[in-house]
């Protein structure tokens, strides 16, 4: 009941002079309707209470320095204070559009995760297996070779120093190895997509 | 008449604070800062 006695006047002057308790008694007695006003601006409480905490810095370093001159208009003034940085917030939030996924967009649909998930893990493992099978039904100098190209990533020269045949029949043996990989899918059937 | 359940916004909006928090770092920040006038100039120190 004390507390309501003194004007904001008098707090802010005892505040200039050094009295801290008095910013506590005009924060909690103007808390609610700065931050009520706030939120009824931006509808974020998260922004709502930053918005309120630079507010009041403001008015702390304001006074602090002593270049406050409205007494007896302390509330307007805050008020006005905060107004200007709800203005600044929407300025800023223009500059850097903020996505959110309650409307029809959702970011999500544009952004997508580059990993693979379990379905597309699974039917990897299923094409490579099946690559396997379909590579063990080839002839055994053709898939040699096929096996040092594509798996051991050796170059047509050291499969040719390796097998002892010239590059050449290296080539021709791998082309063949892919050939004959095109026909056993095609008999099969074998899908292999990703 | 019908109840209803859901709340009011506008009451809501009314009875709305600040949490505590915010207000005792505004407190503890007002016994930090410290203005200095040093020709002509003035200059904030933050103390911890």
């Amino acid at each position: 009941m004390q507390k309501e006695l003194i004007t904001d006047a008098t707090l802010v002057s005892n505040y200039i002079k050094g009295d801290e308790g008095a910013l506590g008694i005009l924060i909690t007695r103007h808390k609610q309707r700065i931050y009520s006003f706030i939120y009824s601006k931006v509808y974020d409480k998260d922004i709502a209470e930053d918005i309120f905490q630079d507010t009041f810095i403001k008015v702390i370093r304001t006074l602090k320095k002593g270049s406050y001159n409205e007494e007896g208009k302390f509330l307007p003034w805050v008020m006005r204070i905060s107004h200007n940085l709800v203005i600044d917030h929407f300025r800023k939030s223009n500059r850097m559009p903020k996505f959110s996924n309650t409307g029809e967009f959702s970011i999500f649909s544009v952004l997508s995760d580059s990993a693979l998930d379990a379905e597309k893990t699974i039917i990897k493992e299923q094409v490579e297996h099946d690559v396997r099978r379909v590579m063990n039904e080839l002839p055994e100098d053709q898939k040699e070779v096929l096996v040092m190209r594509m798996y051991n990533d050796m170059s047509f020269k050291e499969i040719s120093e390796k097998t002892g045949v010239s590059i050449n029949t290296a080539l021709g043996r791998m082309r063949y190895a892919l050939i004959n990989m095109r026909k056993i899918i095609d008999k099969h059937n074998i899908i292999l997509t990703n | 008449m019908a109840k209803l359940y859901s709340k009011n916004p506008k009451q809501e909006q009314l009875n709305m604070n600040p949490k505590n928090e915010t207000v005792d770092f505004l407190l503890r920040y007002s016994k930090a800062l410290s203005v200095l006038q040093f020709n002509n100039m003035k200059m904030e120190t933050l103390l911890n």
